[in-house]
């Protein structure tokens, strides 16, 4: 039917499911920013050239990065022993499984009833940036004050200071470098 | 042109495969992978929404899509600063032994 | 004529196409278009690096390649067939599968960069109307592909490299992206075709570019540092600092895949100058109205090489910044610059004509610049280190 939608479908979840099931942290994070690009790749093939940029740019460039210094942070990159997954994880299995199930008969039931082809949108960036500035102004404002607020309690929340500052004798360089090289040692 | 439905039935089955992954990992970073992935989803929904509403002009799928985006780089940024900060407390990630409210 | 030698490659194009059916067209079109550009730009990055290490020679009194062909000028080609023929090597602890994917992600996404860049008149491969943003979508994936080669090494230098780069690479995009963005508001498009359009009137026989403004000016300055440190070259090229990491995130690539980085760096610097020169220096525009006889694509290239030669002067004169530098720069000076950059620029639009604007705009800028600087350069007292580690 549609050849072009399907391989990039596979590929989205084809990313989705390697983020979910690898074991080591930094390829499943690698894998996160190959189903991040396949739904930016979705989100251009609806049209929405602005909002797959935007989508490639903040997931793959930021939070990608932002995951996988994490990951270094906190050794994670080793396998566990005791394995990856919950001793739970047949209750976890079970209710995705049926909340896919709950959605995806929903939207069969719904299909004859959800339109099937519309013109494309004449939607340019200048028409975004329009919007932007004039009906969606307030909730722009906010979204700006809510990163300010997210970026000053992430530091805040990450960059814990101790009481007296610890001495090591390490390499020099700062903190980041300095754990990567323990890391490694 | 591919339908509305195929969209939504891909969006539902990412949003499947990142609450599995929310559920059953154990590490609180897979945890926080597993939740991008569903915002990731909801994301998808709303602009098939907006690409197929009768007036896309108006942009009000589209806008939600973005403003979800940015306060998704917020969430993760927080969520990250969250997992450093328990390691360093708790010298673990595994959500399964963070089980204490006392530290 | 001139107009005929403008558009030659344009022209050459369509009477290529015209040979063939109409439903083939516009794929050979692209795919003409697409060859000539991974074609070409391999061919300067191979032409820069003997200008580069015969000025680089001359700046250290010494005389650089002189063995291959007359002056050294033939020395890539003996490069390139060294690299094609020394052995793969990949560590045997090494990741394979994302020690392999690292150089071809990186090579990729950086000449994904150019289908946006017009390099002539008429001359862009796909005029997108987001094309601004397409190109830091792709910039940004290069980061990815950084600390790919630098995790799958399993080694402490490249990992320390990559994670300078990476740190390095994302400080300095958020100013790269707010020192384009005054452009865009003052065009009011994120498409490179119409930005230089909007660059493309001449008054007295000078051009209108956007460098000639005060918040131009100040914008070009901050991209340039901005776009010399994501392209990691000296003074911000400690991601691969070889007098302490060896040589950071490629330490341990050899061969073939090592010439894609390097190849990688060098196309980045282009697409780099390419965009810095489309912004702010009227991409293919002649510098006076009397010379636009010659054909847009000579200027554009000009610009490129001069921009290239800059590049290279720089390496040859600047030592390399310190970590804790290089993030005190990135983050209180160039960053408060591009902030207060973007008010001058809105400043500018609603004075209105006149001379005033200049004044005011110049003033606030230059005090900036100043008293930023002197906060900067002020002498730190240094107590003893200390380390913080997130265990």
């Amino acid at each position: 039917m549609d050849f072009v939608f399907y391989l990039i479908s596979a590929f989205a979840v084809g990313g989705a499911l390697a983020a979910v099931l690898l074991k080591n942290l930094v390829h499943a994070a690698l894998a996160l920013t190959i189903a991040f690009f396949g739904l930016a790749l979705l989100f251009l093939r609806l049209d929405a050239q602005f909002a797959g940029f935007a989508q490639i740019l903040v997931y793959v460039g930021a939070v990608a990065i932002l995951v996988v210094f994490a990951i270094l942070l906190t050794k994670g990159s080793e396998v566990p022993k005791e394995g990856v997954f919950s001793k739970s994880w047949f209750a976890g299995l079970a209710i995705s499984a049926g909340v896919f199930a709950v959605l995806a008969w929903a939207v069969l039931q719904a299909a004859p009833s959800l339109p099937n082809e519309t013109a494309a949108p004449a939607v340019t960036v200048n028409d975004i940036g329009n919007a932007l500035m004039s009906r969606y102004v307030l909730p722009l404002e906010i979204i700006a004050v809510l990163l300010t607020a997210a970026l000053l309690g992430a530091v805040i929340v990450a960059m814990h200071e101790k009481a007296g500052p610890k001495q090591s004798a390490g390499a020099p360089g700062p903190s980041l470098l300095g754990t990567g090289e323990r890391r490694n040692s | 042109m591919t339908p509305l439905a195929p969209y939504l039935i891909v969006a539902a089955l990412i949003f499947a495969i990142g609450l599995a992954g929310a559920l059953t990992r154990r590490n609180a970073i897979m945890v926080l992978i597993g939740i991008e992935l569903m915002l990731n989803a909801a994301n998808l929904n709303l602009i098939a929404f907006w690409r197929y509403s009768p007036h896309p002009e108006l942009l009000s799928g589209m806008m939600f899509a973005i403003f979800s985006i940015a306060v998704a780089a917020a969430e993760a940024a927080v969520g990250l600063g969250l997992v450093i900060s328990i390691y360093r407390h708790a010298k673990t990630t595994d959500v399964e032994e963070m089980n204490r409210m006392k530290g | 004529m001139t107009e005929r030698l403008d558009q030659i490659f344009v022209v050459l194009k369509h009477w290529l196409l015209g040979y063939l059916p109409e439903s083939w067209q516009t794929p050979v079109g692209v795919v003409i278009s697409v060859v000539c550009i991974i074609g070409l730009y391999p061919a300067l990055f191979a032409i820069t690096t003997v200008l580069e290490r015969k000025g680089v020679g001359r700046m250290q009194n010494r005389l650089g390649p002189n063995r291959v062909g007359p002056y050294g000028i033939l020395q890539p080609m003996a490069d390139g067939i060294k690299s094609l023929t020394k052995e793969d090597i990949v560590p045997t602890s090494a990741d394979a599968v994302v020690h392999f994917l690292a150089p071809v992600i990186l090579v990729v996404t950086v000449f994904m960069g150019f289908a946006v860049l017009p390099m002539g008149r008429n001359m862009v491969l796909v005029d997108m109307d987001a094309g601004l943003l397409f190109y830091f979508a792709m910039g940004a994936s290069t980061e990815l592909s950084v600390f790919m080669a630098g995790w799958s090494s399993r080694n402490k230098y490249s990992l320390l490299g990559a994670m300078r780069a990476v740190a390095q690479m994302i400080s300095y995009e958020v100013a790269l992206l707010l020192s384009s963005v005054v452009i865009v508001m003052m065009t009011g498009s994120l498409s490179l075709v119409k930005i230089v359009e909007a660059q493309n009137h001449y008054s007295y026989g000078f051009p209108h570019w956007f460098i000639f403004t005060p918040w131009g000016l100040a914008a070009f300055i901050m991209y340039a540092i901005a776009g010399t440190a994501e392209t990691n070259r000296s003074p911000f090229d400690l991601p691969e600092g070889e007098s302490e990491l060896v040589a950071g995130y490629h330490t341990e690539y050899s061969g073939f895949k090592f010439a894609l980085f390097f190849l990688g760096e060098y196309v980045a610097m282009f697409s780099i100058s390419g965009l810095g020169s489309t912004l702010f220096l009227g991409g293919w525009m002649a510098p006076f109205s009397g010379l636009q006889f010659i054909p847009s694509w000579i200027w554009f290239f000009g610009k490129l090489f001069v921009s290239m030669c800059v590049f290279i002067w720089l390496r040859g004169t600047l030592p390399r910044l310190r970590q804790d530098q290089l993030m005190n720069f990135a983050w209180k000076f160039v960053l408060p610059m591009c902030l207060l950059n973007l008010f001058v620029a809105g400043l500018w639009r609603f004075m209105g004509e006149g001379w005033l604007r200049w004044l005011v705009c110049s003033a606030i800028l230059i005090l900036a610049y100043v008293s930023l600087g002197r906060e900067g350069m002020r002498r730190q007292k240094f107590g003893p280190r200390s380390y913080r580690y997130a265990e």
